[in-house]
């Protein structure tokens, strides 16, 4: 099959492949670049263990073509901790057990970063709303929500010491 | 329970974080997709669009042609190698694929094998089979009519459809309470056919080495060491010799009971590994994996209980008639093809019971696995738990003041059940109790009384369950002849760190924090000082893996009393290093101290480097222990729970006001865990009582094989949890514990169809179905005139 070259910068590293125009991005994460901590659940586009951002925005990569994604910017688990440091989010998660078997937990991670870029502060009802795209099996979401409002709590107290 | 050991050494009773988290929450975790070997290879799988058909051809021409596919593998194929049938862990059989006939929809039909998972999913497309289909028996009631076509044609001598019937209990003695009783209520329900839908699906990734002639599978197994001896035992005759397999359960994402099976699918890429002498990987799709893996439940019962006018008790009766598909597929034990459904006279104090059941063989997958509960333990209590309502209701008694009356009191343990069960230990009363203090249940029916004056629908449902798992003593407990026991390998290092090694294997239940704490708690190292290994059989000692709720049941057991072992030996050390008698030493967690003289003492640290440095002549050197544990019985965890709804009448939707849990698991390990297997089992309660249920049509289509119509509950539809617990140990459990993986799972169903029901009563409703969905509620509403 003919091959297209793509160039995505990931984890801020640009990353220039070959690849077939029916590659689907989580492939692409997964399986050229081995970062495996993307995960795929469904086919359908409803579980979200394949949640990733493409600039900055949260989107199911196995619903976009490696193609698609083209010199743009896609940020996986594996991009979220900064110099060794847990993202809040990664913390707050271990700090109110929102995990289980960890096979969600990426995608509900990726989910939670832009949720809180775009409302820092949530009320409960707009976190359940806005991780309604992404399913668990284990934990029945209680401690997800609270691994987030935790996040969202540490992260504003972080900006106001900033200001 | 305050917890005896320090934060540093974080024993039982502490709500450690998770030592696993920091792998899952970077991206680092190695679940069996993440596995790749070199010169992998991919297999995909041709699946029949029928639920039933003769297999006429199958033409593999135009998928060879395509580049990259090496291989398509067909039940022939397999045939030569006397490979296409393996037997189930119930001893039933299973195609691995077929040579003739199709029996469900999306069964496996052949594989193809190729450079790539897309190139592997164009061969699928290219194989061309031609069936002829024939009528498909899609229930069990069709499958056992008279002169209905015999679907296990390869069994010979078959003459109907029934796999088996089994009966338990005092038949005579129960029809006998039922003759003379004063009021009898009888209900049927259906549990209905479900799917476990952890989010990882299953898969695996052989690699079998021609040199060494070594294989190694990596795979979705919750049960490794018993796929290693059914491979070897089935597997024999082709040169698989048991020390040359390896399984290794790396990650696993989820597994709920539907990872104990063999699939077809691992059997194919073991086949196909074998023969080309590559790694092969094998990955199902969400919908092949909700089509075609097992299923749970599918129970139809009948169900009727006895009772005086005053509301005692008497008996029960069931009668079911199970839909196993295909074929028995299930993982009970041997001796329990029903699993431990006799444990349906439940919580409550009668004198006599019988239960009767028919397994039928129908044109669905084959089935169905103990999905999170101990062996059909979920049908039992959905039945025992809505008679027990059904039976306040005609008598019209508060169902909270029902149970207490009839309730096996604290001072009757350890209780003989009738159906022939010693219950460990229980206070039911005081679970029910603090259950209806934290809902403030006496207001809650002063308001409902006052809504109902109004015509507003509100209910409030109660389920007093009693759990039965940690299968199980030797004595009755086996799967294919192997005892279930458990087992914990535990090893100290020279600087007192230590590491052990376990028969089970974790899915997300936190086995690397909790056995680490067991044994925190019983040599007082600290508990992030004890690497947790699992899931390898090549290093892990034998065990039957982790379902039933049986991982603290048995190998917890097995770590506390290996760690026993290791302190006694420590004792004798420490005796020799602070030169005095063993009886003269008193322990701590993690001290030795000489009586009386509490200057003197030795570390747990410091006798372990003694035991490679300094151990005393004539002693072995090092310092580890084996355990394998035979529990001397099961335990019965138990819990009350109080679910409170609100019916809209416009649209039918019941809304879950408050849903409080109160679960007595015994003494507990680790309380932040417990309650997160709590939160998880209750929302895999609420979504067979409201959600989710496969749908076949009169062909054995399936309706809603993908996540697009199979509705798993999201953070939208799932209540915010409300959870506390009692604490009353098993006597029998080294460390008073019982498990409680699977008891929300059981508990949940009934307490929220008995609220809808209570809410709906007004009506005259007495009964309904799961899952209770918006158009069948609005039904009733509409039916009577109330819907707005």
């Amino acid at each position: 099959m003919a091959t297209r070259t793509v160039s995505i910068t990931v984890n801020g590293e640009t990353h220039t492949r070959d690849v077939e125009p029916r590659l689907l991005l989580v492939h692409f994460l997964r399986e050229n670049l081995d970062l495996t901590g993307t995960h795929i659940g469904c086919d359908t586009s409803n579980c979200g263990a394949c949640t990733v951002l493409l600039d900055g925005k949260s989107i199911k990569s196995c619903t976009l073509l490696a193609v698609q994604a083209h010199g743009k910017a896609v940020t996986t688990i594996e991009g979220v901790a900064q110099g060794g440091q847990l993202h809040p989010l990664q913390e707050g998660f271990k700090e109110k057990h929102g995990l289980q078997c960890g096979f969600c937990t990426p995608g509900m991670v990726m989910r939670a970063v832009e949720l809180l870029d775009k409302n820092p502060d949530p009320t409960e009802d707009d976190i359940r709303w806005g991780i309604s795209g992404n399913l668990c099996r284990c934990t029945g979401y209680v401690n997800i929500v609270k691994a987030i409002q935790y996040a969202a709590e540490k992260m504003q107290a972080e900006e106001a010491v900033e200001a | 329970m305050q917890p005896r050991t320090s934060e540093k050494i974080c024993g039982m009773g502490h709500s450690m974080k998770r030592k696993e988290d920091a792998r899952f929450l970077q991206g680092k975790g190695n679940y069996v997709d993440d596995v790749k070997l070199p010169g992998m290879l991919y297999m995909d799988i041709v699946r029949s669009p029928f639920a039933y058909a003769k297999i006429k051809s199958i033409n593999t021409e135009a998928a060879l042609a395509i580049p990259g596919v090496l291989a398509v593998i067909t039940g022939e194929t397999l045939a030569q190698y006397n490979l296409h049938w393996m037997p189930t862990l119930m001893s039933d059989t299973q195609m691995v694929l077929p040579t003739d006939t199709v029996m469900y929809q999306s069964q496996e039909v052949a594989a193809v094998i190729a450079t790539s998972r897309y190139i592997a999913a164009d061969g699928v497309e290219a194989v061309e089979v031609e069936y002829e289909p024939m009528q498909a028996m899609v229930t069990p009631f069709q499958s056992m009519e008279p002169g209905a076509p015999v679907l296990r044609t390869d069994k010979e001598g078959k003459t109907d459809n029934l796999a088996w019937h089994w009966e338990h209990g005092d038949r005579e003695a129960t029809d006998k309470a039922f003759a003379s009783a004063d009021v009898v209520v009888r209900e049927k329900m259906h549990i209905p056919r479900i799917h476990v839908a952890s989010i990882e699906t299953c898969g695996c990734v052989a690699d079998f080495d021609p040199v060494e002639g070594k294989l190694t599978v990596y795979m979705t197994t919750q049960a490794p060491h018993a796929v290693r001896t059914v491979l070897a035992l089935v597997a024999g005759h082709v040169g698989l010799s048991e020390e040359k397999i390896r399984i290794i359960s790396p990650d696993i994402g989820g597994g709920f009971g539907g990872k104990v099976p063999v699939y077809p699918g691992y059997v194919v890429a073991i086949a196909a590994s074998v023969v080309i002498g590559k790694p092969v990987k094998w990955i199902e799709d969400r919908s092949e994996n909700l089509q075609a893996d097992s299923f749970a439940r599918d129970y139809h019962m009948d169900c009727e209980l006895a009772a005086t006018n005053e509301g005692k008790i008497q008996a029960l009766r069931i009668k079911t008639v199970a839909d196993y598909g295909y074929t028995d597929a299930a993982a009970n034990p041997s001796k329990f093809p029903a699993g431990l459904f006799s444990i349906c006279t439940g919580s409550y104090d009668m004198d006599t019971a019988f239960t009767e059941m028919d397994a039928v063989y129908t044109n669905k997958p084959p089935g169905g696995v103990a999905y999170r509960c101990s062996f059909r333990v979920t049908e039992a209590v959905h039945a025992i738990e809505r008679m027990v309502d059904v039976l306040a209701q005609k008598l019209q008694k508060d169902p909270a003041q029902l149970r207490f009356n009839n309730f096996i009191q604290p001072e009757q343990f350890p209780y003989q059940s009738p159906m022939g069960w010693e219950y460990d230990s229980g206070n039911y009363p005081a679970a029910l109790q603090k259950a209806m203090d934290i809902v403030g249940y006496e207001e809650l029916r002063r308001e409902q009384a006052e809504k109902r004056a109004r015509g507003e629908f509100m209910g409030i449902g109660i389920s007093s369950f009693t759990e039965i798992v940690g299968a199980g003593p030797s004595k009755h407990f086996d799967i294919l002849g192997i005892k279930m026991f458990d087992s914990c390998e535990l090893r100290i290092h020279p600087t007192g760190k230590a590491i052990a090694r376990f028969g089970t294997k974790s899915q997300g239940q936190g086995h690397e924090t909790t056995y680490a704490q067991i044994i925190a708690e019983e040599l007082g190292i600290p508990a992030l000082h004890v690497e947790v290994e699992e899931g390898d059989t090549d290093t892990a000692p034998y065990g039957l893996g982790t379902y039933a709720s049986r991982s603290t049941p048995t190998a917890g057991a097995a770590a506390a009393k290996a760690a026993r072992k290791v302190r006694n030996k420590a004792r004798k050390i420490a005796a020799y290093l602070l030169e005095v008698s063993e009886e003269d030493l008193e322990w701590e967690p993690g001290v030795f101290t000489v009586k009386g003289a509490p200057d003197k003492s030795t570390t747990i640290q410091d006798i372990a480097f003694a035991a490679y440095t300094n151990h005393p002549q004539g002693m072995e050197a090092g310092l580890e222990a084996v355990h394998y544990y035979d529990p001397p019985n099961l335990t019965f965890p138990f819990g009350s729970y109080i679910c409170v709804v609100d019916i809209d009448k416009g649209t039918g939707e019941i809304k879950i006001r408050r849903f409080v849990a109160v679960d007595d698991c015994g003494n507990i390990i680790n309380p932040m865990i417990v309650q997160g297997q709590v939160h998880g089992g209750l929302t895999q309660g609420l979504a067979p009582a409201m959600y989710e249920s496969l749908i076949y049509d009169e062909e054995g289509n399936i309706l809603n094989g993908t996540f697009m119509d199979y509705l798993l509950p999201t953070a939208v539809e799932t209540p915010n949890w409300e959870t506390a617990h009692t604490i009353t140990p098993s006597p029998h459990h080294p460390l008073g514990a019982k498990g409680v993986g699977e008891s929300a799972t059981v508990g949940a169903p009934p307490a929220i169809v008995n609220a809808v029901v209570d809410a709906l009563s007004p009506l005259g409703v007495t009964h309904l179905e799961i899952p209770m969905t918006p158009p069948q509620i609005w039904e009733i509403l509409n039916a009577h005139g109330v819907a707005e």
